[in-house]
């Protein structure tokens, strides 16, 4: 089954048929879930209006997250297997998780103020969050420095799986210590502790995220492909003018 | 063994040998890693008055005294033990009885000389009608719910 749509041509055929859909979904997904979170969601009792930038930081932490997970499966999946698409996807999604990371921390930041009254503390969790974007920069910087590709790819796949003891951290910071930052309301065990009229605004905006997602790794991913060819080309080229 | 086969349990085995260092390294440094320490904490482990640390805990219901020159004094507890706070400034505006503040300074002659106060924010998201709706029905027990999430139950008295 993985074999099947390791294959470049097979997944570009693939990603034509879901591309347009995700864009669809992403469109009305992210049209509702901002209206619901902006305008039908209550003020929160003690937060007031401030709450309505949770519907836009905890969807970017989560997918800030799911992105690094779903990297890490890739780098991990083109090291074994010598899958070149799982790199793709892997140095595709790095862009996308960084931007999710660098939104979730800059929209916390802005609700700390108001909150907390700081924008930011060393606490475990924003502490963790942090080293997560500079793994994501880190990857990006590494996958670049290199002039042959493989050795990029590589050295970067490593660093990303050296990364992901980071996301069990992350998730579980705010549980093993003491922090700043307020424990999970969605994910936890004893079932989530908001209320039903700001958690379906909330989890419309985290489907909204992750077509967005989606949409814009296929893209992606459909660009590096298109720059894999253009490269062989050049190079089978340059080596026909070199035997003349 | 195939290649695959032998690079995945490199991976494997590379993995796991790097969380095992990460679980001991974050418990080594378990005590530069906690943001504040709790009342009992301090009291406890008899904290030595010269350090700066960060107190972390509720406010006590009934303890807030607004002073001359902005002055506030206050207690702040995790509801086994109690420490007195005094800070002179503007307090953030979640700043109340019962809400989750950490407080940073030292303590002198016992108290605790705090030069920033930072309200915490609890994981509960409800509207204003909700939460009236509960206080009405008696459901309410916020400072319970808060202490039972910081992993403290609150003891007998010794």
């Amino acid at each position: 089954m993985l074999h099947r749509f390791a294959n470049p041509t097979r997944f570009l055929r693939l990603a034509d048929i879901i591309q347009p859909w995700m864009a669809w979904a992403t469109v009305l997904l992210m049209g509702a879930g901002l209206y619901m979170g902006l305008v039908v969601a209550p003020a929160d009792y003690q937060q007031g209006e401030s709450v309505r930038i949770m519907y836009v930081h905890v969807p970017s932490s989560w997918m800030a997250l799911f992105c690094y997970t779903g990297m890490a499966i890739s780098a991990a999946v083109g090291l074994i297997w010598k899958h070149p698409l799982a790199d793709l996807i892997a140095k595709s999604t790095a862009p996308i998780g960084a931007s999710f990371a660098f939104l979730s921390l800059l929209t916390g930041s802005l609700w700390g103020k108001p909150m907390w009254g700081t924008y930011w503390v060393w606490d475990a969790r924003l502490t963790s969050m942090l080293v997560l974007l500079f793994l994501y920069l880190g990857y990006m910087a590494l996958i670049e420095a290199f002039d042959d590709p493989t050795r990029g790819t590589r050295a970067s796949s490593i660093l990303v799986l050296v990364g992901v003891v980071n996301v069990p951290i992350i998730k579980f910071s705010v549980d093993w210590w003491n922090t700043l930052h307020q424990p999970s309301s969605v994910l936890k065990m004893s079932g989530p502790s908001i209320d039903a009229s700001m958690l379906w605004p909330l989890l419309l905006m985290a489907l909204a995220f992750t077509t967005y997602y989606l949409w814009v790794m296929l893209i992606r991913v459909r660009a590096e492909v298109a720059a894999n060819r253009i490269r062989n080309l050049r190079f089978r080229q340059a080596r026909g003018q070199g035997e003349d | 063994m195939k290649r695959k086969h032998k690079r995945l349990s490199f991976v494997g085995l590379a993995l796991l040998l790097i969380a095992a260092a990460a679980a001991l390294v974050l418990n080594a440094y378990e005590e530069s890693i906690v943001f504040f320490h709790s009342p009992t904490d301090i009291i406890e482990k008899k904290v030595s008055s010269d350090r700066r640390l960060r107190l972390g805990g509720l406010v006590e219901e009934d303890s807030v005294q607004k002073k001359a020159d902005a002055v506030v004094v206050f207690n702040v507890t995790d509801l086994s033990n109690s420490v007195s706070v005094r800070y002179r400034g503007i307090l953030p505006d979640l700043f109340r009885e019962g809400q989750g503040v950490v407080a940073e300074g030292i303590f002198k002659d016992g108290v605790f000389q705090a030069d920033e106060v930072l309200a915490k924010h609890d994981e509960t998201y409800m509207p204003p009608e909700v939460a009236d709706a509960l206080k009405k029905s008696g459901k309410w027990d916020a400072m319970g719910e808060e202490m039972k999430r910081q992993g403290h139950t609150p003891k007998d008295s010794k």
